[in-house]
């Protein structure tokens, strides 16, 4: 039987009705239309489908949506302050050339979010730890370590 | 996703009724990390998922020197790995925890669910075993408590009976002059499941280990106590040489099987050295 729930994404009240066997992951990208969070295992092993729920980081497809009925959910839609103004951590990322396909990527800026929430300063062994759980095909990581210092570096010297 | 029906009972009581009436196809779900995956690559029928999450109570962590750790069914891995009481007291249960999928995975998945899935190279059981850990059980015949050491009965199997629900562990103190360590060892560093796992908890009192416990993962039908190794150290004041046998010793009450992740050989062998380093290094924290 589908229930009705309110979620609060990315700062916004948003009310859907899901079937209970319905992902969350599944119902951000599908009834709430916000497509920038990734499916690329649904089994939680990749990190493409990393979100932020009360503040916390977690696979969106190992949750269900219906208990995320009351929760605040932040997807990389919510990252960017208004349409023309990118995140520090978006920006890194691009100028370091940090996303290939970029299937990762929305996951990656997530679980980057939350780490330097977490800890403003990571020593490259706290970002490796940090992003054991999203997997990136293409770029090797490097560049994305390099996008998470600079961000870092400079969220310390003008904070979002 | 493959269709189920959801419940969201109340109490333990109701959960418990719930499990009962619904039979075969129904499933506590708590952090369902392990429960989704296995119903969308179709290891499970499930058809009825009974959500414990709205049961007050369950999500208690306690943790002191003088009580020992308490927690419940609903205490996920995360919480367990950012106590920093329990990074101190109990560092083997910190480490197995940390090494436990992914920060994302370890936001929802509990403890209490990764022992309940009684799978024998489950990080999170060798410590608990090895510091005589007790999982505590609500059922319809009420309350029962077992030792988690004697609380499997094979791979995937437990002691656990329908409309029985696993609703938290209990570790003892650690005693003056303890030392605890949990050694993994896998193909990498994260998102691995233990090729072998091996927990050493000790006590040592005026030079001598006066009581030791050595659990073993992943080479056997569930995790092994290594009886006759630690009768070897127990009472004795320990020299590498006799870590070395009793390490030995422990290879041999291992029984391991060749899959995928490691031949049976492999497996055997690194019980033999994670043993060594374990007893060692709970040695060394006791000093
Ligand atoms: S899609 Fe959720 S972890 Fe891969
Ligand atoms: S950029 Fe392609 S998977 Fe990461």
């Amino acid at each position: 039987m589908k229930q009705p729930i309110e979620m609060y994404i990315n700062g916004e009240a948003r009310s859907v009705t899901v079937d209970p066997y319905r992902s969350l992951l599944d119902t951000l990208r599908g009834e709430v239309g916000l497509t920038g969070t990734k499916k690329g295992c649904d089994v939680g092993d990749c990190g493409a489908c990393t979100v932020i729920v009360d503040g916390r980081p977690l696979n969106a497809c190992l949750m269900l949506a219906v208990e995320a009925g009351g929760c605040r959910v932040e997807t990389v839609e919510g990252l960017q302050a208004s349409p023309d103004q990118l995140h520090v951590l978006q920006d890194a990322f691009m100028r370091h050339g940090a996303a290939q396909c970029g299937f990762c990527t929305p996951g990656i800026l997530m679980m980057a979010k939350s780490l330097l929430e977490n800890n403003a300063n990571p020593s490259d062994d706290e970002i490796r730890f940090g992003l054991s759980g999203n997997i990136c095909r293409c770029t090797g990581y490097t560049k994305i370590f390099d996008a998470i210092r600079s961000a870092a570096r400079q969220l310390q010297e003008t904070p979002a | 996703m493959r269709r189920f029906e959801y419940h969201e009972p109340a109490s333990l009581a109701e959960a418990s009724e719930l499990l009962l009436c619904l039979g075969e196809g129904a499933f506590v779900f708590a952090g369902g990390t392990d429960l989704l995956v296995e119903i969308r690559e179709r290891l499970r029928r499930v058809h009825h998922i009974v959500n414990i999450k709205r049961i007050p109570g369950l999500d208690e962590l306690m943790i002191s020197a003088e009580g020992g750790i308490w927690f419940g069914a609903l205490v996920t891995a995360g919480r367990i790995e950012r106590s920093s009481e329990i990074a101190r007291l109990y560092p083997n249960l910190h480490d197995a925890v940390r090494n436990l999928g992914s920060i994302q995975v370890r936001n929802r998945a509990t403890v209490v669910g990764n022992i309940c899935r009684a799978s024998p190279s489950a990080d999170t059981i060798p410590p608990l075993v090895a510091d005589s850990a007790e999982i505590e059980i609500f059922g319809p015949g009420g309350t029962r408590r077992t030792a988690l050491a004697e609380f499997f009965t094979g791979p995937g199997r437990t002691t656990l009976s329908r409309g029985e629900i696993a609703t938290g562990i209990r570790v003892p103190p650690p005693a003056e002059g303890s030392g605890r360590v949990y050694l993994k060892h896998g193909r990498r560093k994260a998102m691995e499941l233990a090729t072998v796992g091996v927990a050493v908890s000790l006590n040592r009192s005026r030079g001598t280990c006066s009581d030791i416990s050595i659990a073993l993962g992943a080479v056997g039908p569930t995790v092994l106590r290594a009886p006759k190794a630690e009768a070897m150290l127990r009472g004795a004041v320990l020299s590498p040489e006799m870590i070395s046998a009793a390490a030995n010793q422990a290879m041999a009450e291992c029984t391991p099987i060749s899959n995928v992740r490691s031949s049976a050989d492999y497996r055997r062998a690194m019980v033999g050295v994670l043993t060594r380093r374990a007893v060692t290094r709970a040695l060394e924290a006791t000093a």
